[in-house]
């Protein structure tokens, strides 16, 4: 690396306060050209923040800049990327109605005359496809692509508008093993091309085989700084976390009990014909954990819907605890202690605008005592949600505050929170760590355990084949709408499931 | 979305969270600034602007008449104002409390002509429960054509203004106009027979603090209806926020996909949503026949419903704010006549050109928060 002396950017002394939380704390950051630069750390600790602020999202309330070795005030996105700088969100940006090229150009049409230079466009993001990799057809509709491809999209939408250091928030998080694969690839040859990649991530593995230098986060500031030769899963958890963290899932063997899930010849046929599910049964029983293996959208997301009551099937039966189901809503199977901690949690599990407190009660806001006759009972709400941040530890503890100013990993203890103060006799767990912190994935598995040991059912869905294999007790594993085949998540290799779930039997 | 522009929204739940002041800065900005816009229109057109301020001031606060008319004004855009907001916080957009008011006052009319006034308390209620119905069938068809078949409100709410007053004045001209009467309105309800009102209307704030000792004067048409108005902001406070139904429906105004999740019924809380917003636009028919003119007559509503929706923006679709919106918009009514007289070439439309700006201004905000970003950033 030549270019080691003169860092692509360098931040000095970031300091950022939102009211009384100081997201980051004199951060000192440094990154060399060329390299891929990891940032890790807990939920909360300021991690999207300081990205935000060299994007020119935030201001900072202290601090300066330098790109390329110049002092720069970076106060909007549009000066960042005149800048040279590029950011992909952990939720993107596209219009789903418009072609690739299209939302490329969206805001940077180039012109002749007055008129939008489609073509021009277009020869030149198949150009910068090619160049890195992409694999990108320029006239695919956005709506038409998968989730991976998307985000190759708005990758190639920030290196279209020239960016030379490119910004990841999360970008793993949504995608599948394979796809992640192909993203680190990508990712390698922008590196030998001479982009620098900043890149945020909860996956240690992740981090380990695919950056050159790490920062670690905690609590607004830097707590640790290193080459990636020198760091080990171990160390950089401990750093993260301040304290030693358990990587792998203790737990002891299930002590399975009578049925309380039953799931009988469960089809779903979409309007075009289309069966996202096709004679799904199964059995989840009392104090264990059921796993379901597959590769995303080959009907989990379906079945974990049609169990919540949020979707009917077309065909089969669920019983619960030996009583049919199916005709109840979400609410009643609530009552009967089926929680449900949904994948999507900005889509399904939270009023975002309302606060912590009003998001402590959704879907049990009916219920005595939360509720009187008419009146919520105010007061209550505001004990029980205390009480459950505190037990939960959410950051910050401040059931004022609205649930979308909370980090992503303390947005999902706060749901965790709410569906196991219901006292399930079923959980319905759909990708519960996705953009968690490691202490706080620690912590969910611990509660799902414990509630598991305590009597619960539970049916487990992941795109994280560590979390499957490690949680549960038995695993299925699911391939375009079907059971292809149960393994003992004990002794199958990833060879052999990986086969399964990719419909190779 | 979660990196999204720094919260500051209030908090939807805990009251004490509201951050007032915040809240209530941008749409005072908006009013001054507004008002001074006004007044270099007024000053361009050859007039003085202090003058016109002056006059504004003095028509509104200067008498018991300015104030009991600016309330008077003011009472359909409180029933209105509420309207509109209800249904935004259920994500909706009502912009036919105009046909709502207007069925809603003939209702009430009905009512009162159709029954016999043995007991002219009874017809009285039953002609206000009447407006609160009709007003609330009228959009609750749209609220169910959007639940059911996911009709946009904003069409059907618009078609059926169309529908409310062309049925209104066919009804009107044929069969309850007065024989030979040139004005389109129906036979009173009400009259006056030996001094004394007699039939089914609701008495006048003079009669009402007469006993108090508190001389109105008798020929100000504010009445019970304001106090009614009153009411009906702290009811809708008490149920958007206090109540497990208005829970429910601001859930769905704020994620469809959430509410479901939490088993809130996104049909049950639309159409919900609609009876409540077009009950409370109702309510004007109230004031209207009951409490001012007896009678339905047609083309009462100076666009009370249209307005609502200013005043629900204004007000951001919060009771309070929306009382305050509408006292504002109620005293800009008053004054308009006086400062036309009063001034050589300001004429009444100052006042209308001066409610544009306010929104002008309001609907700015939006772009001030978060669309400036958006806008530059490419960020939604
Ligand atoms: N817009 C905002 N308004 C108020 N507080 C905020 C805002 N954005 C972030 N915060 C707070 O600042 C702190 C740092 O948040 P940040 O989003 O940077 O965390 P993070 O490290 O990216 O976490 P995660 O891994 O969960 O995404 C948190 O306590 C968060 O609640
Ligand atoms: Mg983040």
């Amino acid at each position: 690396m030549s270019n080691e002396t003169k860092p692509a950017v360098e931040m000095r002394g970031i300091t950022k306060r939102f009211g009384e939380v100081l997201a980051n704390d004199c951060i000192n950051l440094a990154i060399p050209a060329a390299s891929i630069h990891a940032i890790i750390g807990e939920n909360g600790a300021g991690k999207s923040t300081i990205m935000n602020i060299l994007y020119g999202f935030y201001s900072a309330d202290e601090g300066e800049i330098f790109v390329d070795g110049d002092q720069r005030s970076i106060n909007s996105p549009r000066e960042a990327i005149a800048l040279g700088l590029g950011m992909v969100h952990q939720h993107f940006m596209l219009v789903e109605t418009l072609t690739v090229t299209e939302n490329i150009i969206l805001g940077a049409e180039p012109t002749t005359g007055i008129a939008i230079d489609y073509k021009k466009a277009r020869a030149r993001v198949r150009e910068i496809s090619e160049q890195y990799g992409l694999k990108i057809n320029p006239d695919a509709r956005i709506a038409d692509l998968s989730v991976g491809q998307q985000q190759r999209v708005e990758i190639l939408k920030t290196l279209y508008r020239g960016a030379r250091l490119l910004i990841l928030d999360e970008p793993t998080a949504v995608l599948t093993p394979q796809e992640v694969h192909e993203m680190f690839a990508i990712l390698r040859g922008l590196k030998a091309q001479g982009k620098t990649i900043i890149i945020i991530t909860h996956k240690l593995a992740e981090v380990l085989a695919l950056s050159d230098h790490i920062t670690v986060m905690r609590d607004g500031k830097v707590v640790g700084q290193l080459a990636t030769p020198d760091a080990t899963a171990e160390k950089l958890a401990s750093l993260m976390v301040g304290r030693e963290v358990l990587l792998r899932v203790e737990k002891a063997p299930a002590q399975p009990a009578a049925t309380t899930l039953e799931v009988k010849d469960l089809a779903l046929t979409d309007k075009q014909g289309h069966a996202a599910l096709s004679a799904v049964s199964l059995v989840v029983r009392s104090g264990e954990i059921l796993g379901i293996a597959g590769v995303e959208g080959n009907g989990q997301t379906e079945l974990i819907e049609i169990l919540a009551g949020l979707r009917a099937p077309s065909a089969g039966e669920v019983l619960l605890q030996e009583k049919n189901i199916n005709k109840l809503d979400a609410r009643q199977r609530k009552q009967l202690g089926v929680a449900h901690i949904p994948e999507d949690r900005h889509r399904r599990g939270l009023l975002l605008p309302f606060d912590l407190a009003s998001n402590s009660i959704l879907g049990v806001h009916r219920n005595a005592p939360i509720s009187g006759a008419i009146l919520l009972n105010q007061k209550f709400i505001a004990e029980r949600a205390n009480r459950l941040v505190q037990e939960y530890d959410v950051r910050p503890p401040n059931i004022a505050l609205a649930a979308k100013s909370l980090s992503g990993g303390n947005q999902q203890k706060l749901i965790v929170a709410r569906e196991m103060d219901i006292k399930p006799n079923l959980i319905l767990v759909s990708q519960p760590t996705r953009g968690v912190d490691i202490g706080a994935i620690e912590f969910i598995h611990k509660k799902i355990i414990e509630y598991r040991d305590n009597g619960a059912a539970v049916l487990l869905v992941s795109a994280e084949l560590d979390e499957i294999l490690s949680l549960s007790d038995r695993v299925i594993v699911m391939y375009d709408g079907r059971i292809v085949g149960e393994v003992d998540p004990k002794t199958v290799t990833e060879e052999a499931i990986g086969l399964m779930m990719t419909g190779g039997k | 979305m979660k990196d999204s522009s720094p919260s500051n929204s209030p908090s939807p739940f805990l009251p004490f969270s509201l951050s007032p002041l915040r809240e209530l800065l941008f749409p005072l900005i908006a009013v001054v600034a507004a008002f001074l816009v006004g007044g270099i229109i007024v000053w361009m057109v050859g007039d003085s602007p202090l003058l016109v301020y002056e006059l504004f001031f003095s028509s509104v606060f200067g008498s018991l008449d300015g104030i009991g008319y600016t309330l008077f004004y003011a009472t359909p855009l409180i029933f209105t104002g509420l309207a509109v907001a209800v249904a935004f916080k259920c994500g909706l957009l009502n912009i036919g409390a105009e046909g709502q008011l207007t069925m809603a006052a003939f209702a009430t009319a009905w009512v009162g002509l159709t029954l016999p006034h043995t007991n002219p308390y009874l017809v009285t209620l039953l002609a206000m429960m009447a407006a609160v119905v009709v007003g609330g069938l009228w959009s609750g068809i749209p609220g169910v054509l959007k639940a059911k078949f996911g009709a946009h409100e904003v069409i059907t709410t618009i078609m059926m203004n169309f529908i409310a007053v062309g049925i209104v004045t066919y009804l009107t001209q044929y069969y309850y106009k007065r024989q030979g009467d040139p004005i389109l309105e129906t036979l009173p309800i009400a009259e006056l027979k030996d001094g004394a009102l007699v039939g089914p209307h609701l008495p006048r704030m003079h009669a009402l603090l007469a006993p108090l000792g508190i001389n109105f004067p008798e020929r100000l048409p504010l009445n019970i209806a304001f106090l009614l108005a009153l009411l009906m902001c702290v009811l809708v406070y008490v149920f958007l926020w206090k109540t497990k139904w208005g829970y429910e429906l601001r859930a769905v105004g704020i994620s469809g996909t959430a509410a479901e999740y939490g088993g809130i019924s996104i049909t049950r809380n639309i159409i919900l949503a609609m009876l409540i917003s077009g009950g409370l636009a109702g309510m004007v028919g109230i004031n209207e026949v009951l409490g001012y003119r007896y009678r339905y007559y047609d083309g009462f509503s100076a666009s009370y419903g249209f307005t609502g929706i200013a005043v629900a923006l204004l007000g951001r679709n919060h009771p309070v704010g929306v009382f305050f919106a509408a006292l504002l918009f109620g005293a800009l009514n008053r004054s308009s006549l006086f400062i036309d007289i009063f001034t050589d070439n300001v004429s009444k439309d100052w006042v209308v050109i001066l409610q544009a700006i306010i929104i002008l201004f309001v609907a700015c905000e939006a772009v001030f928060r978060g669309g400036a970003k958006r806008l530059l950033g490419g960020k939604v």
